[in-house]
């Protein structure tokens, strides 16, 4: 190791001196900060990160998957209790978890301070001197030149343009040049942990002031505003968000386009929407129009619109007896992704109902199946995802529907209870297509008009997404830096020596008879391939017209893994 | 985005065909290990301190820099030469350079069932799980190449290399076969092409990398305790312990960056860069460990067996990402359609 790890040295034995609390807490915390901030420690602590995910990659989690960790429940009824106990299917949020990151972090930070450090001071810092006996370096090549001290030097200069350079002089006019190159790696090496770092706080930002909302908005010019919880079907705070204060937004969905192949593989959606931000709000300007796709989400003053799902929406007009006429669309859910047969439930009150008995009584929904391009025939299914033929297989349901009895109900579904207690019967069953009605039996008509479009859109909110991003880069660049640059060594001893014999040209050298020359070189880290440099070096400033003497090449194992 | 199903199947042949002239590679890889001239038996009995190549004559690196054929581990004496010529080659490096061109073959033969594979379904050529394997795959030999390129005097660990090369690719045209197919819209984005070129390429050298660190860890076993002789034929432990570093080490940023893209492309196709999907999850975990192993390399007391050891699993949790998180465990990116 040239560049040590430093693992703190041994505590020397103190001198026996009056023992203080004081001191000995001291101590005690430098010591637990000492140990915390070694590299195994560090190593330790990586190893239980990674262990401590492990069960993530095996058990589902609530947050990516919450019907799987349902099935996982009903699939182990005494096992996943257990688990849950622990916080198993929340591992990534567990007091465990964070503790091992946390003090990997702490570790992390306690190692950077002090090499960053380091290597402000090293930056200043003249490079190492030239090792007396070069010939035991690595890399060693000498040979003698007809050129006086001086321009050798300058020449060996002008060729090492790009390294860290410093000249000495030794006794007898020895001249010399210790030249470094490849600072960059430890460079790299901190930028690389100090992003590390930042990526942390801006993940740990995100999950404080972030949040993440669903709302399934009708494709027909529908409206959805993002002013607060209720707005939502379901959202999911950050830890200090409580859902007052979120950026005024609305979004306009006017049409939902999808594209199928033959066989009924998805091509491409699209949603073609129109927003206004808050200033569009206070001011009433016009909206502006954007598209939402798969991948491809609408960006804006640090929103993200994501379409998530899609799916179709039966619209009915019951006309009622007395000539009143209610239309509805609501959302049916699909129950087979690639055909898009869906059931649902679009439920009715009769209006000009004034008493609530007589509104349990007078209550219709219309439930089934529906398919966007039917098969024809008795039995509805349906055989491809897009709307060519469509048709509803309806079931008309008169009587309670249980929507006062105060418990949540499904809104694809009816309450099966009211129907087993007879409160809720079914009045008519019948396929329809488009246009089509069913009258009952108290004349009220159910006619299928038309089918709309809807879709699911999420709204995502991370006020520190671009900072992480820009953290995720530089530790990139780092990582990068740090494990492909080399760090290495060059020196050059310049002795004033005889001419060398051979040169007859009878060229004159002002004040000097020649110079021997020595070069020596070592590769600091693990890196390959000095040797190829070394060797371009040495035919560059002990080459042609000069003389060499047998030089030394590349030790066995090339000097690596020395770090 | 039409699909040509018969030029996909032409790929496969291609498939076939590169993996057979891979087994014969390895078969000839295999022929030159066996003829090779064991290492002195007193190349065991050396101190673990000192690298047992050196002693037991110019066995490694040492030479190899000036001769690259490694005639320390001729199988056979050099024969009647004569007093002038090079003595003739022996017979465990002729074999030796038929599986090596095999092998340059065979990744010929590989490629272009990529390419085919690609035009067949006017897309990358790897969008499930069949073209993934046979992607990361050809990856590998092409880093082993690579190193053979530069360092000739490896090219007896070509058993090693082709052997898991092999198996993965058996399991990929059996278990995980997939006709050739387009992706579904979640898939069409640049940043999937991107994420999983950098997946692909980090994991075929990782590929690597776990094959020299395995092979590290049986030659310093036999260095330290003489057991399992035929490791004595391996090159010397530091060459190999250092070739695993490197690659590792050029893998490693790669990785890094696939995981980042991966999580570019999360945003946009997810609503959340990163969610600890089992996929994430794991690749989170390989990611540390790897992190690990180079951490372990510079710890003192660590590094040697225990930061093989380390390589190693970190490269089991790739496999362990590549089959069991797709296959089994279901997430986001059970796409890969096997079937
Ligand atoms: C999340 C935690 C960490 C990760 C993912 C990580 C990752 C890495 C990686 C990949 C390298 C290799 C770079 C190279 O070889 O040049 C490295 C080097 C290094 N890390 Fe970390 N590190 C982490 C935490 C720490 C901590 C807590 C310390 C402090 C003890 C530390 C100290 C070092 C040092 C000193 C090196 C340089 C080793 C050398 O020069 O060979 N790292 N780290």
């Amino acid at each position: 190791m040239t560049q040590t790890l430093r693992t703190p040295p041994d505590e020397a034995p103190e001198p026996p001196a009056p023992r203080r609390w004081g001191r000995d807490l001291l101590a005690l915390a430098r010591n637990t900060w000492r140990g915390l901030t070694s590299m195994r420690t560090a190593l330790i602590l990586l190893f239980l990160l990674a262990l401590a995910a492990l069960p993530g990659a095996f058990i589902p989690q609530r947050g990516p998957s919450p019907q799987a960790v349902q099935d996982y429940f009903a699939a182990h009824p005494t096992l996943a209790p257990l688990l849950d106990k622990i916080g198993i299917f929340d591992l990534f949020a567990t007091p465990w978890f964070s503790a091992v990151y946390l003090l990997l972090f702490i570790s992390l930070v306690g190692c950077l301070v002090p090499r960053t450090w380091e290597q402000i001071r090293g930056l200043r810092a003249r490079t190492v001197a030239v090792p007396r006996n070069l010939s035991r370096l690595p890399h060693h090549a000498a040979g003698t030149d007809d050129r006086d001290p001086d321009e050798v030097l300058s020449a060996a200069r002008r060729r090492l343009r790009g390294w860290k350079v410093d000249v000495r002089e030794e006794p007898g006019g020895v001249r010399t040049i210790s030249a470094e190159k490849g600072a960059l790696r430890e460079v790299g090496n901190v930028v690389f942990h100090m992003s590390l770092l930042a990526l942390l706080v801006g993940i740990a930002v995100g999950k404080l002031f972030g949040y993440e909302g669903d709302v399934i908005v009708m494709a027909d010019g529908s409206e959805f505003c993002n002013s607060g919880i209720l707005a939502y079907d379901t959202f999911r705070p950050g830890l200090r968000v409580d859902g007052t204060n979120l950026d005024p937004f609305c979004l306009d969905v006017d049409r939902f386009d999808a594209q199928y192949r033959p066989d009924g593989a998805p091509q491409s959606f699209e949603a073609s929407v129109r927003y206004s931000d808050a200033q569009q709000i206070r001011t009433g300007a016009a909206p502006t129009p954007a598209t939402i796709q798969v991948n491809d989400p609408l960006r804006f003053d640090g929103e993200r619109v994501y379409l998530l799902d899609h799916g179709y929406a039966p619209q009915f007009t019951v006309t009622f007896p007395d000539g009143e006429q209610r239309t509805q669309a609501i959302q049916w859910e699909p129950v087979d992704p690639s055909t898009f047969l869906s059931q649902g439930a679009t439920k009715f009150d009769r209006p000009s109902v004034t008493t609530d008995a007589e509104r349990r009584r007078t209550q219709l929904a219309i439930t089934g199946l529906f398919a966007p391009t039917s098969s024809g025939g008795g039995v509805v299914t349906s055989t491809y995802p897009a709307l060519t033929n469509p048709e509803v297989a309806a079931d008309v349901y008169r009587g309670d529907l249980g929507l006062d009895s105060g418990k949540g109900q499904s809104i694809f579904g009816i309450d099966q209870s009211m129907v087993d207690q007879g409160r809720l019967v079914r009045v008519a069953r019948q396929n329809l297509t488009p246009g089509q009605t069913i009258t009952l039996d108290d004349g009220t008509r159910v006619r299928f008009d038309d089918v709309k479009q809807w879709v699911r859109l999420q709204v995502s909110h991370d006020p520190a997404q671009d900072a992480v991003l820009v953290a995720a880069i530089a530790l990139l660049v780092g990582i990068t830096l740090s494990l492909t640059i080399k760090r290495r060594r060059f020196w050059v001893r310049v002795t004033p020596g005889p001419r060398s014999p051979s040169t007859t040209d009878g060229r004159t050298v002002s004040g000097g008879e020649g110079s021997s020359v020595e070069l020596g070189g070592l590769a600091r880290t693990d890196q390959a391939g000095y040797g190829e440099e070394f060797d371009r070096l040495r035919t560059d400033l002990l080459g042609a017209g000069r003389r060499q003497t047998p030089t030394r090449q590349d030790a066995p194992g090339d000097h690596g893994g020395t770090g | 985005m039409n699909v040509d199903a018969p030029l996909g199947d032409f790929g496969d042949v291609l498939f076939y065909s590169a993996l057979a002239v891979y087994v014969l590679a390895m078969l000839l890889h295999a022929v030159e290990h066996g003829l090779l001239r064991r290492a002195e038996p007193a190349t065991a009995a050396v101190p673990a301190a000192v690298p047992a190549g050196v002693a037991a004559g110019a066995d490694d690196s040492g030479a190899t820099a000036v001769v690259p054929d490694d005639p320390a581990l001729a199988d056979e004496p050099a024969g009647p030469a004569g007093p002038v010529g090079r003595p003739p080659r022996p017979a465990s490096e002729r074999f030796g350079r038929m599986g090596v061109s095999l092998t340059v073959l065979g990744a010929a033969l590989h490629l272009s069932m990529l390419v085919v594979r690609g035009f067949a379904a006017d897309r990358p050529p790897w969008g499930n799980m069949y073209e993934f394997v046979a992607a990361v795959t050809l990856v590998g030999v092409l880093a082993w190449l690579v190193v053979l390129f530069r360092r000739p005097e490896l090219r007896r660990l070509g058993v090693f290399v082709l052997l898991p090369v092999i198996v993965l690719m058996m399991l990929g045209g059996t278990v995980l076969y997939t006709q050739t197919a387009p992706v579904v819209p979640a898939l069409h984005s640049y940043w999937l092409a991107i994420h999983v070129t950098a997946a692909v390429i980090s994991s075929g050298i990782l590929l690597f990398a776990g094959v020299a660190s395995v092979l590290y860890l049986l030659r310093s076993v036999h260095d330290a305790n003489g057991r399992m002789a035929w490791t004595a034929k391996l090159p010397e432990a530091t060459v190999l312990d250092r070739v695993a570093y490197r690659a590792t080490a050029v893998a490693f940023p790669i990785w890094t960056f696939a995981v980042i893209a991966g999580a570019i492309w999360a945003e946009a196709a997810w609503g959340r860069y990163w969610g600890w999907d089992p996929k994430e999850t794991t690749a989170f975990i390989a990611w540390v460990i790897y992190a690990g192993y180079l951490h372990a390399r510079s710890t003192a007391g660590w590094r040697g067996r225990k930061a093989a050891a380390v390589n190693v699993v970190g490269f089991l949790v790739m496999v362990f990402n590549l089959f069991f998180v797709n296959l089994v465990v279901t997430g986001l990116h059970s796409y890969a359609g096997v079937g």
